[in-house]
């Protein structure tokens, strides 16, 4: 299955072929989340007629997997409408939501649609934590009953634990709580900056400390040596990219903006303005992204972690270069492929407070 | 039935990459590849047309086999795909309204 996808993935890449597309329905949101990365002002959201030319377009340009997010998508009036016209296009949907408005006959109208995947963001297994960080009151025990109707219903669900300072002593019982209720889980330690360039979240960033705890606990990694492990440089810088975002994926905003990625700023065009078809094919900044090759990132070909790092060519680009490197990920590169000595990572696998 | 028309499940997910259809279950997100021939009869499955049809007018058109072969081996899929819900089969032909939106051309990117 995996192995599968990974190929059709590659092809897709090969061919650029739009396969991945995600939009962010609106950046309006009853959460007020401490790390999130959005301006809540959105005053200006592509309509339900908007969304659904777009979603021929993206049809005919062979998107598999739609992705529909915000924000709150949710908090729209026409959210339902844009889901089953989503739906009815054929799409495999996978929705972002914090699950705070799915009641009863939100999970039966998911389930009825053939929702494929929901993804929930649960910050802690402790109620008062999760609520500080939505600043919502009620907002998790109003998300876990909406994960367990979901489940009822038989929709895949994924609970998202994005991780920072306020809750990364809690991840392994977010863990817990997700195979207690039979949905999947992930994490992610990045909290990225504002979409305005803002970088005042970097201060939730969990501590280089706490990133080696993650990055040696074989519950999140499976073997941490295994993981940890330096992989060698693709043989063939010239042929290889970077990642995926502007070669088989692509992100609109609520205004209708394209660009590689949700965290990859860089302006293509608006599907108000021209096609999502033309936007994809023949937008330069597109298609500059679409050209850059492994070897012409001018700092990270030379790297020897390469090989391994995840570098986010939309963070190097908010950083202020598109070629060069991203010290997120720099980081957490620097963390996980032994630039730590292994006496602190064995202390460290002890446990304790973070 | 012997030879049943032949829908697509609205509920799926669905796409062609490089001439392949790929398709995406719901619940159990369960990934399919087909080869072209199954692709040929996945495009085709319309809710209009019955499996015989699809065989002559698209499988012995386009590929290097008989007629009684490529029907057996059609019938075969078809009984596999729709015992997975996939495919949905009916002696008439389906409502318009409900099946399927039209398979779009296979993309170049």
């Amino acid at each position: 299955m995996a192995e599968l996808l990974d190929r059709i993935q590659e092809r897709a890449l090969q061919l650029n072929v739009l396969l991945n597309l995600h939009i962010d329905l609106t950046y309006r949101c009853n959460e007020r989340c401490i790390h999130c990365y959005l301006d809540h002002d959105s005053s200006d959201e592509l309509t339900l007629a908007d969304l659904e030319r777009v979603f021929a377009q993206a049809r005919g340009l062979g998107t598999l997997f739609l992705t529909l997010s915000g924000g709150e998508p949710m908090v729209r009036r026409d959210f339902f409408p844009i889901l089953r016209s989503a739906c009815a296009h054929g799409f495999a949907v996978k929705l972002k939501t914090n699950g705070t408005m799915i009641r009863e006959p939100e999970s039966e109208a998911f389930a009825d649609l053939g929702v494929h995947q929901v993804q929930i963001s649960v910050y802690s297994d402790n109620p008062g934590t999760h609520d500080r960080i939505t600043k919502l009151p009620g907002s998790f025990r109003r998300s876990m009953e909406a994960i367990t109707l979901l489940r009822n219903h038989g929709i895949p669900v994924v609970i998202a634990d994005p991780l920072m300072r306020a809750n990364i002593a809690d991840y392994a019982k977010v863990q817990k709580l997700a195979e207690e209720l039979g949905v999947a889980f992930t994490f992610d330690p990045t909290i990225t900056p504002m979409i305005n360039g803002n970088i005042d979240l970097s201060d939730q960033r969990i501590t280089r400390t706490a990133l080696q705890k993650l990055y040696s606990d074989p519950n999140l990694v499976g073997d941490p040596a295994e993981f940890c492990r330096p992989a060698s440089a693709p043989d063939d810088l010239h042929e290889n990219v970077p990642c995926s975002a502007g070669h088989n994926a692509a992100y609109i905003a609520p205004d209708g903006s394209v660009t590689p990625c949700v965290q990859f700023p860089y302006s293509c065009g608006n599907v108000r303005d021209e096609s999502l078809s033309n936007i994809w094919r023949r937008s330069p900044h597109m298609l500059e992204v679409r050209s850059i090759r492994l070897k012409d990132l001018h700092t990270c070909s030379s790297c020897d972690l390469l090989g391994g790092c995840t570098r986010c060519p939309g963070l190097a680009f908010m950083q202020g270069d598109l070629r060069g490197p991203s010290s997120i990920d720099c980081e957490k590169s620097e963390v996980r492929f032994s630039r730590v000595p292994s006496s602190s990572l064995v202390q460290i696998s002890m446990g304790g407070q973070l | 039935m012997n030879d049943p028309y032949i829908a697509r499940n609205t509920r799926l997910g669905a796409c062609t990459l490089g001439g392949e259809a790929i398709i995406v279950t719901p619940a159990d997100s369960h990934l399919y590849s087909l080869n072209s021939v199954a692709t040929c009869i996945w495009e085709a499955a319309n809710g209009q047309s019955r499996v015989s049809q699809i065989v002559e007018e698209r499988i012995c058109a386009e590929f290097d086999v008989d007629h009684e072969t490529a029907l057996s081996d059609a019938l075969a899929f078809v009984a596999d795909f729709s015992g997975k819900g996939l495919l949905m089969t009916a002696e008439q032909p389906f409502d318009p309204a409900h099946v399927a939106q039209p398979f779009p051309e296979t993309p170049n990117g």
